[in-house]
């Protein structure tokens, strides 16, 4: 017996995603990038990343644009509250059309 | 302290996944993402099972689990989030006296920031580091814990954690209200190396300043703060300047 397959047979824990589901689907509002106001958008290079650091669910990428995963951002508003230049806006979730929430 | 991090020079790498059950906006997962940025992959944690039963219990808890561990010299890191629970259920039951607000309601860190104590209770703990963070500043977290791990023995850190729900605030404001508990001089950012106490980070810019923000400001943002009358913010307010005047004159 190896110990190759040890894995496959012990029981394990495996943090993942979604320890408190789809978290997502707590959120009122939304939040909404508007790229023509964010810092490394404008300037094409990496900078500011604000948002991605005091995002307490870890769900806003740090790229250009700097991305959310609406599938876990719980609608905190921190990312828009802490954005030097306001480029975050937060939006009521009605505004969006049901396709558009899944 | 070494080279500051910043936003950019921060790990990307993550081990903190989304999802979690923390309320929206608990200032909770910043620290602990951070936190565990800096510890790396080879890192054992014990979660509490739920912050508002642990921060209950967690002060005694926390001075016996923290004698023992510091009485075998054991080589870890403690960390006390504190998010006031105490200080919530406290005021809500008696509206507090303001010295209360400050410091009976969360007993530990109360006695760590009369800062003449300090060295004593480390010494009787052997701790060879202690520190004062925030879920608002986490990159001077961040910097801390690289800091001390390096030293022997045990290490503590007490976070403060903004609490929507607990405090009374709409969770957009949390780092917000953070990062007021450290400008108005309420709550301190320091380190303490081997018995060498320094305030880090904005409260070590603050003494340049030589400026608070009126601590007012900063119950006013809470809703659990209401019942504190202006007599006891002006108690509140004294207690801050005297502590503060403190470190003005050692910086003199
Ligand atoms: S905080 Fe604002 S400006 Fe900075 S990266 Fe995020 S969206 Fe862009
Ligand atoms: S900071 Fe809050 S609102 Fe913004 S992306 Fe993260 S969870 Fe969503
Ligand atoms: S009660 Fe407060 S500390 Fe606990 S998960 Fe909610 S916000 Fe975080």
């Amino acid at each position: 017996m190896g110990t190759r397959n040890y894995r496959r047979k012990t029981s394990h824990s495996e943090h993942g995603p979604g320890d408190g589901g789809r978290t997502g689907s707590w959120r009122v509002e939304r939040p909404v990038l508007d790229q023509s106001l964010c810092i490394p958008c404008k300037r094409n290079k990496e900078a500011c990343f604000i948002c991605w650091l005091f995002c307490p669910e870890i769900v806003i990428s740090r790229t250009i644009p700097p991305r959310v995963d609406l599938e876990y951002c719980k609608g905190c508003g921190i990312c828009a509250e802490e954005c030097p230049t306001r480029a975050i806006t937060m939006v009521d979730e009605a505004k969006f059309s049901e396709e558009d929430k899944e | 302290m070494q080279v500051k991090t910043t936003i950019l020079s921060l790990p990307t790498e993550e081990f903190v996944h989304p999802g979690t059950r923390a309320c929206t906006g608990c200032g909770l997962a910043i620290a602990y993402r951070v936190g565990l940025k800096a510890l790396g992959k080879d890192t054992m944690l014990v979660v509490p099972p739920s912050c508002l039963t642990v921060l209950q219990g967690l002060f005694p808890v926390a001075s016996t689990a923290l004698s023992g561990a510091a009485e075998r010299g054991d080589n870890f890191i403690y960390f006390c989030y504190d998010n006031e629970g105490y200080m919530n259920t406290g005021a809500q039951r008696s509206g507090t006296t303001p010295i209360g607000a400050i410091t009976a309601n969360t007993p530990f860190k109360g006695k760590l920031q009369q800062k003449k104590d300090v060295p004593a209770i480390m010494a009787a703990h052997k701790l060879s580091y202690v520190a004062a963070c925030s879920a608002a500043y986490p990159l001077d977290l961040f910097d801390k814990i690289k800091n001390c791990m390096h030293l022997p023995g045990t290490k503590y850190f007490h976070i403060h954690i903004p609490c929507p729900p607990g405090w009374g605030y709409d969770p957009r404001y949390g780092i917000k209200i953070g990062r007021l508990a450290v400008e108005t001089g309420y709550y301190d950012l320091y380190e303490i190396v081997n018995g060498e106490f320094k305030l880090t980070a904005a409260s070590e810019k603050l003494v340049e300043k030589r400026k608070l923000v009126p601590v007012q400001e900063y119950f006013r943002t809470q809703s659990r703060f209401r019942l504190l009358t202006d007599a006891q913010i002006a108690d509140i307010q004294q207690k801050i300047d005297e502590k503060w005047a403190g470190y003005y004159n050692k910086d003199e």
